[in-house]
């Protein structure tokens, strides 16, 4: 009987030995994950912080305002003014409003949008390939 | 320990002469002896076990507690460059929308460590090959130097630069990250931000310090690691600010002046939304401070700020106001307006003559001086000097600028009556064109005080009660009317019911008295009049408006243009809709009538 005891507490302590060492190298392994993934977060972080400031610098307005001058003729931006604010009822209603049922007034809208596009420019005309 | 003999001689004789055997007294004593000796080894082990379980439960509780205090600390944060001393992180500025102002941008700096080194004159020649400034004998004296282990070549890499090093292929050439400030919109706003240097370096990390404006004024804030990941809010608008620049910029140039400034402030919440002062820097390379010639001259000089300037006819606004809060006037009461005031061997002009006597409210909307000048009679110098001083021009602006402190509004000592005449008029005050825009905020926003800021303020409750609601409702009045039948006709923007007073100050000569050519234009005003939210000040420093061939220099044709435009491509995008002038003009120059 008491070798028995002995026996099985040798055991004991050998299984928990490996199971330490088991639980050690797992941490060691979690630990070099760990210091691993902070040093991606990091390098992440400083993209980050990298596209922001370029984000930043791309937008700044000095270059917007230079990008609006040269695209001029196709954009035709100018500094937003009060003129250029209206009240709801300056509005005019649309004609109609098209249901499913009536097709011809579905083409009509689509002719006033080509139409449309072709009021912009020269560009627009000659890039659209018509005669 | 008295030992009990085994054999004691009475007891043996006494059991033989019983016939005993006396071997049995010795055996018993034996044994006797044998329990001792038992018990006292029994008790010394027991008090080793005792020890022993101490020891290790105190061993067991102190690994216990550590790893308890382990599993309850917070894990902590992924910071770059862990272990240097020297903190290396700084917050980012943003303006009140969000948009980034100041960032930090991970480069690499550059040195050399002897011990790696191979060849130290042809590095010394490589490295010259591709940093052009770079002395390369001197370099090389250095780097072959036997006494040195340690050279600084560079502190701030490009990526390109990095490559080009790195290909020379020389192992004594190393790279330390460095995190730089990155002030991504240039100059815009470069007063405001001030700029920052490198203070203490290790290989590792460097430490940025502010050397003026906010970075500088704010710097424990902006280095404290505990806000480090939140930005700082500013109460900048970045396209208002851009947008106040450029035409500035345009004003600037085309009038030919040495410089302006242009401050837009919330009327209620003293949040500045532009401040752009001419001629501006790169914050991202921060010249250096002039060591000689005129420091206003240089560009670091926030003339919106530092500048401290005899600010002439805008000042006529505090008199007005004055004598209509202590009811000493109304807008119609009749001043002496005969030419020229002499008082204690002074006379006091006007820039025309304007006739024997006019309304107070002419005497603002046409600008007299004479007719201040008799007001500042009436109310008296040492009331003025009180009044003056609640609007907040006798003191430093409290902004959070590094660049406050040494700006100190100039007033004389003694507050003589022809002081006071004069600085009614704005001579004799010298103030910052930000003091002059809180204080018109005042006047505007119904009477109470704003402190300027630069910080974003989600509320701000009213200050203290300057001057009545109904003075202030009768202040916009007079203002609207300078643009529509006075001095600013130029300010008239369509839609946004500005208005405002103007000031044209001859500029103190160095040599004594007041140059003849020389005059600082200033406009402040407010939009939209019939319910303020924005005050504008402008100022140019010796312009000459020139297109009829002749030099015009008074504010109406120099400084209120350039106000006009701000507000007409400002206004809009500060969420303003525009409205019926007519009908806004005829509300706000109700006031006037009340009595």
């Amino acid at each position: 009987m008491r070798s028995l005891f002995y026996a099985a507490s040798l055991l004991a302590v050998m299984a928990l030995a490996v199971w330490a060492y088991n639980e050690n190298h797992k941490t060691q392994q979690s630990q070099a994950r760990v210091a691993e993934l902070r040093r991606e977060i990091v390098s992440l972080r400083e993209a980050i912080g990298v596209q922001r400031a370029e984000w930043a610098y791309l937008n700044r307005p000095d270059r917007l305002r230079d990008l609006v001058d040269m695209n001029f003729s196709r954009l035709a931006l100018l500094p937003m003014t009060g003129a250029q604010f209206g009240r709801i009822d300056e509005i005019a209603y649309p004609p109609r409003a098209a249901t499913p049922a009536d097709g011809p007034a579905l083409s009509g809208v689509i002719e006033v949008l080509g139409d449309a596009r072709h009021a912009i420019g020269p560009s627009a005309a000659t890039s659209g390939g018509q005669p | 320990m008295i030992r009990i003999p085994l054999r004691p001689l009475p007891r043996i004789l006494e059991a033989r002469a019983e016939g005993r055997n006396p071997a049995h007294i010795e055996r018993e004593n034996l044994r006797l002896r044998h329990e001792q000796m038992r018990d006292l080894a029994r008790r010394r082990a027991e008090w080793r076990l005792l020890f022993l379980a101490a020891l290790f439960f105190m061993g067991f509780a102190l690994i216990g507690a550590r790893m308890g205090l382990l599993a309850a600390s917070p894990p902590h944060e992924p910071m770059p460059y862990q272990g240097e001393e020297i903190a290396a992180y700084r917050a980012e500025i943003q303006d009140r929308n969000g948009r980034i102002l100041a960032t930090n941008l991970v480069t690499n700096s550059l040195y050399a460590e002897m011990r790696y080194m191979v060849d130290g004159a042809r590095a010394a020649r490589e490295l010259a090959r591709i940093f052009p400034d770079i002395d390369a004998e001197r370099l090389a004296a250095r780097l072959t130097d036997p006494d040195r282990r340690f050279v600084w070549i560079r502190t701030r890499l490009s990526p390109e630069q990095v490559q080009a090093v790195h290909d020379i292929g020389e192992p004594g050439l190393l790279f330390g990250p460095r995190e730089m400030r990155l002030y991504p919109n240039g100059r815009l706003a470069a007063h405001v931000l001030g700029g920052t240097s490198f203070g203490q370096q290790g290989v590792n990390a460097a430490e940025i310090v502010g050397t003026g404006g906010i970075e500088h004024r704010l710097d424990a804030t902006l280095r404290d690691p505990d806000r480090a990941e939140r930005p700082m809010r500013l109460s900048l608008d970045l396209t208002v600010q851009a947008i106040a620049a450029e035409v500035l910029d345009g004003g600037v140039s085309m009038l030919g002046a040495r410089a302006g400034s242009a401050t837009v402030m919330d009327a209620r919440t003293g949040e500045i939304v532009a401040m752009v002062s001419l001629p501006d820097f790169d914050p991202n390379d921060r010249p250096a401070p002039p060591t000689e010639g005129d420091p206003t001259d240089s560009p670091l000089f926030n003339h919106a700020v530092q500048g401290v300037y005899e600010l002439g006819s805008v000042m006529k606004a505090f008199g007005v106001a004055q004598a209509l809060e202590l009811d000493l006037v109304t807008p119609e009461t009749m001043i002496d307006t005969r030419a020229p005031l002499r008082i204690g061997g002074h006379a006091i002009n006007d820039f025309r003559n304007y006739g024997a006597e006019m309304s107070v409210r002419d005497v603002f909307v046409r600008s007299s001086n004479i007719g201040t000048a008799r007001l500042a009679q009436m109310i008296g110098a040492d009331r003025q000097r009180d009044f003056l001083q609640r609007f907040g021009f006798l003191e430093p602006a409290s902004v959070e600028l590094a660049e406050t402190a040494r700006a100190r509004p100039q007033f004389p000592d003694r507050w003589t009556e022809i002081s006071s005449m004069t600085i009614s008029y704005g001579h004799g005050l010298s103030t910052s064109p930000l003091q002059l825009a809180a204080a018109y905020a005042a006047l505007v926003n119904g009477g109470t005080r704003v402190e300027p800021t630069l910080l974003r303020r989600a509320t701000a409750a009213p200050g203290e009660r300057l001057i009545s609601e109904r003075t202030s409702a009768m202040m916009r009045a007079l203002m609207r009317q300078v643009v529509t039948t006075g001095t600013a006709s130029m300010a008239e923007v369509e839609g946004f019911v500005f208005g405002g007073k103007t000031g044209t100050a001859d500029k103190p000569d160095p040599s004594g008295g007041y140059a003849e050519d020389r005059v600082i234009a200033t406009f402040a005003g407010a939009f939209p009049l019939d319910d303020p939210r924005y005050v504008v000040v402008i100022t140019l420093d010796e312009p000459n408006e020139t297109s009829s061939g002749e030099a015009r220099r008074t504010a109406g044709w120099t400084v209120v243009p350039v106000a006009a435009e701000i507000v007409r491509r400002t206004a809009p995008l500060l969420g303003l809709r525009p409205r019926d002038d007519a009908r806004a003009t005829a509300a706000i120059e109700a006031a006037l009538q009340l009595r």
